[in-house]
């Protein structure tokens, strides 16, 4: 029988147990508290906080755009205008003077009913940008040492590492080797060149590549190999672009680490940077992280990997040998696509690739957020169940675009692969995920 | 070692090996790389199933590995790798391999002035480094950001001393990281360590540290600095006094800071990758005066050229009366000296190197995957499909240039010397 969002069922805001949260909060003080809030507010709640909370009229337009009030029986606690009244502007009004339980309630807010997914500002008369807004709200919540347990800890291993899965700098090499190693028994020649100074193509990934998925390292191994590309990875740190500082609050770490990665890149003479299939990665290093550190830019040439496999195809760099069979239908990450208007070029690839498309509706920029993105997910276990209950729609979405066929979901994200995998198995919907990589690893001429 | 004294410093061409030709013999021949002095050409090479080894000037190594990797010759033109046989790990020699053997062996790291190897190495999930086979006298959880000095006898590292169990966030944030030298660790641990610096005499070893996850400040030989930052970036020692500086951010922006104290006026955008002119009387550091607007600043002065992209790759003359670095604007790479930038802007440009005495500037560049190499600012007449960086002669008087002529000339590695005077811009 299929789950049926049942509200009964519920993990009730507040009633989830997460050490982060409730001892961090066991810290505080109201004093504390304060003194946080009000030096935060002074030193980065600027012209654009006060334009925001000045500028909202309370139409409640920006409702309907977000998946967690419409999953949730259109509750007006999750409308996006509703989550700033009960963190931000909560947090004006009082003038920081808020209780370690208030604190508590906004952590769990802005970390997990907050997908910083900005399908909202798409929708509001005025443009106003929600996730900026939950982002302030974790920028405090970081100073008050208030973060659910999983992603800090991630926050810790990109602090100690230099990724987000505690990789040693060994085991990343050695799993490149490995993937070589593999990939020769397919392909004799093919190599993953490390270090390779003057390459043209610096290409990273994010850190459970090499920890959970190594075999996308082989894919894009094959596909750079297809394509003659002259590419590399390197052996230090700096191989990870993803970040999940940017949505801890941690933004002085979001530096160092972008930092650490466009200087890899630079250091060995890469012309330009190409990203593995990740969304918030491509936030970070395109949009927030060279921002921080005083980049208008990227400060080399940085794409996405649409953007990458598009290019191949179009300069007839890789061939399709045959199309892909099975009916599939593309979730638009958002990141990439709102973020970065990816949705035409990964649409010239599926098109290229595949033999029958499906759009999901709604699509393209008005597309739905997985509600993994935004660190939803990396905040870990004891969120699943409300992250699920809070993406019926996606479920609904998917589901329609089942009935017309859709075999695969095509998402171009690792996170989203993440949020979109737990409404898959929850809701029943036995459709089968793929990135961009599989589809066109299985489809292209080998060389 | 021979600073190249005892090189060939006659003028001329002379041609050394046969890359194309190596492609015959083996199945794959891959990471091509050429000594200091230019008179070897390497690469790894493929001789047979699962079978590796080394081709140096047409010969191959006796020895034959399951994997190579990080194939270099080092500043005393010996020529190393990370080899592996029986899923074991060490540094071969000129074909000969150390004693012992480990897990894996990665991130070599040389003297630059003695070529003494140090690599990091694990066995049994412990990591330490080894130094010309005689590994450190302790071990750690884990080991990062390994670095020598110039006379390669002291090398230091980041470690991780001790465990916390997964996931255990209060645990990580009481601190568990530190710097090590010559593998003896710090008293204290911080939450975390970065960015490793030696003394040149090697006997003081600073590092940026997070004391909390909100507090940034300079540790040297364990002990803190007596104020955080919001940010510190790498430390380096002044050779003449051994006192220890940091980029570091206050409120109003980033300065250079020594002992916590702010020692320049100016706050910049950004400021990193500062260095010491070798009498440590001048600091320089690559900075931004405005947003998005990229230079050399000199004690606490900004050049007045920017680019637009980034900097990169700033070097002090011999003398110290010189910076040279790459810059890049609107997607175009360019050298500059002392606040000039050379004409021809490239697709890409190395670090440039200065002759001894700090007249001449000399830069491998590359523009349409033809590799030149520029003399102050005036490219050579000939280009390369490869090329590595240019050596000048200690008179400054010849210049060293190491390159792979194109297909259609041949394809051979080629070592070239000429006369400073006959190539300078
Ligand atoms: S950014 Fe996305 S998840 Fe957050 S309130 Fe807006 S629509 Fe909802
Ligand atoms: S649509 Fe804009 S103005 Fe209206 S409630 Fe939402 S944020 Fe405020």
């Amino acid at each position: 029988m299929k789950k049926q969002n049942n509200l009964n069922n519920t993990q009730n805001p507040g009633q989830i147990h997460d050490i982060g949260i409730k001892r961090g909060a066991g810290r505080l003080s109201r004093e504390k508290i304060a003194s946080v809030l009000e030096k935060l507010i002074e030193t980065e709640g600027g012209a654009r906080l006060s334009a925001y909370i000045n500028t909202c009229v309370h139409c409640g337009l920006c409702s309907d755009a977000c998946h967690h009030y419409l999953s949730r029986g259109c509750d007006p606690r999750f409308s996006p205008a509703g989550k700033v009244k009960q963190t931000v502007s909560t947090i004006l009004a009082k003038k920081g003077k808020v209780s370690p339980e208030f604190i508590k309630r906004t952590c769990e807010i802005a970390f997990t009913e907050c997908n910083l997914c900005r399908r909202c500002q798409l929708y509001c008369p005025f443009g106003i940008d929600i996730s900026y807004l939950m982002l302030f709200i974790r920028r405090a919540c970081h100073l008050l040492g208030v973060v659910p347990q999983y992603i800090q800890d991630t926050a810790h291993s990109h602090s100690a590492t230099m990724n987000q899965m505690w990789v040693r700098d060994d085991e990343w090499i050695d799993t490149l080797q490995w993937q070589e190693e593999e990939a020769r028994d397919e392909i004799p020649d093919l190599r993953i060149p490390i270090d390779k100074q003057g390459a043209d193509i610096f290409y990273s990934v994010i850190g459970p590549e090499p920890k959970f998925r190594p075999q996308l390292i082989y894919q894009m191994a094959v596909i750079m190999h297809a394509a003659g590309a002259d590419w590399t990875l390197p052996s230090a740190p700096g191989w990870d672009n993803s970040d999940m500082c940017m949505y801890t609050g941690d933004v002085e770490m979001t530096a160092r680490l972008k930092k650490v990665h466009f200087e890899a890149a630079i250091g060995l003479k890469n012309k330009r940077i190409v990203m593995g299939e990740c969304g918030h990665a491509f936030r970070s290093v395109y949009d927030v992280g060279n921002r921080l550190l005083g980049w208008k830019m990227p400060p080399l040439p940085t794409v996405h990997a649409i953007s990458f496999y598009s290019e191949l195809l179009e300069e007839g760099r890789i061939e399709i040998d045959h199309k892909f069979e099975r009916p599939v239908t593309f979730h638009d990450p958002c990141n990439i696509v709102r973020g970065r208007g990816l949705h035409e070029t990964a649409r010239y690839i599926i098109n290229r690739v595949c033999k029958t498309f499906i759009e999901l509706e709604p699509n393209r920029e008005h597309n739905f957020c997985c509600g993994a993105g935004g660190g939803v997910i990396n905040c870990g276990p004891p969120f699943k169940t409300k992250r699920v209950e809070s993406n019926k729609v996606k479920a609904d979405q998917l589901a329609a675009a089942r009935e017309k066929g859709a075999e695969v979901v095509i998402a171009p994200c690792h996170n989203c692969h993440g949020g979109l995998e737990e409404i898959i198995e929850h809701y029943e919907l036995g459709m089968e995920l793929m990135f961009l990589s599989d589809i066109l690893y299985e489809c292209i001429k080998k060389k | 070692m021979d600073r190249g004294n005892n090189w060939d410093w006659e003028p001329g061409k002379r041609e050394i090996g046969d890359l194309a030709a190596w492609s015959g013999r083996y199945d794959m021949v891959y990471a091509p790389c050429v000594s200091p002095d230019g008179e070897n050409i390497a690469a790894i090479v493929k001789t047979g199933d699962d079978e590796w080894s080394v081709c140096v000037n047409g010969r191959t190594w006796d020895a034959r590995f399951e994997k190579i990797w990080n194939l270099m010759f080092l500043p005393d033109n010996r020529l190393i790798a990370m080899v592996s046989d029986s899923a074991v790990w060490t540094v071969a020699i000129d074909g000969k391999t150390w004693d012992n053997w480990y897990e894996f062996v990665w991130s070599p790291v040389f003297g630059a002035e003695s070529g003494r190897i140090t690599v990091a190495a694990q066995a049994g999930l412990r990591y330490f480094a080894v130094t010309e086979d005689t590994p450190w006298a302790n071990d750690f959880n884990a080991l990062t950001s390994l670095t020598t000095t110039r006379d390669g006898q002291t090398s230091a590292a980041v470690v991780q001393h001790g465990s916390f169990p997964e996931a255990d966030i209060d645990k990580f944030q009481e601190g568990y990281f530190t710097a090590a030298l010559n593998g003896s660790a710090w008293d204290s641990c911080y939450v975390n360590a970065w960015e490793p610096e030696l003394s040149e005499d090697g006997r003081h070893l600073a590092a940026a540290v997070r004391t909390s996850i909100y507090n940034y400040t300079i540790a040297i030989d364990g002990r803190t600095w007596d104020k955080t930052f919001s940010c510190v970036w790498e430390p380096k020692f002044n050779p003449k006094d051994n006192s220890v500086t940091a980029p570091v951010k206050v409120p109003d922006g980033w300065t250079i800071a020594r002992n916590a104290d702010p020692i320049w006026q100016g706050r910049y955008v950004q400021l990193w990758h500062h260095m010491y002119s070798p009498d440590g009387s001048r600091v320089a550091a690559i900075g931004a005066p405005e947003y998005g607007k990229w230079t050399i600043v000199e004690n606490d002065r900004p050049w007045r050229i920017r680019f637009k992209d980034l900097v990169t790759d700033a070097v002090y003359s011999p003398a110290g009366d010189r910076i040279a670095c790459v810059g890049k604007s609107d997607g175009k790479w360019h050298v500059a000296l002392n606040d000039f930038i050379w004409d021809t802007p490239w697709d890409m440009a190395w670090q440039p190197v200065f002759s001894p005495d700090g007249r001449h500037a000399a830069a491998l560049v590359e523009k349409d995957g033809k590799y030149t190499i520029a003399v102050n600012g005036r490219p050579a007449d000939i280009t390369f499909a490869a090329a590595w960086q240019p050596v000048f002669s200690p008179d400054g008087g010849r210049l060293l240039i190491k390159g792979v002529l194109p297909q259609s000339m041949g394809g051979q590695y080629c070592r070239y010397v000429l006369k400073t005077e006959n190539v300078a811009g």
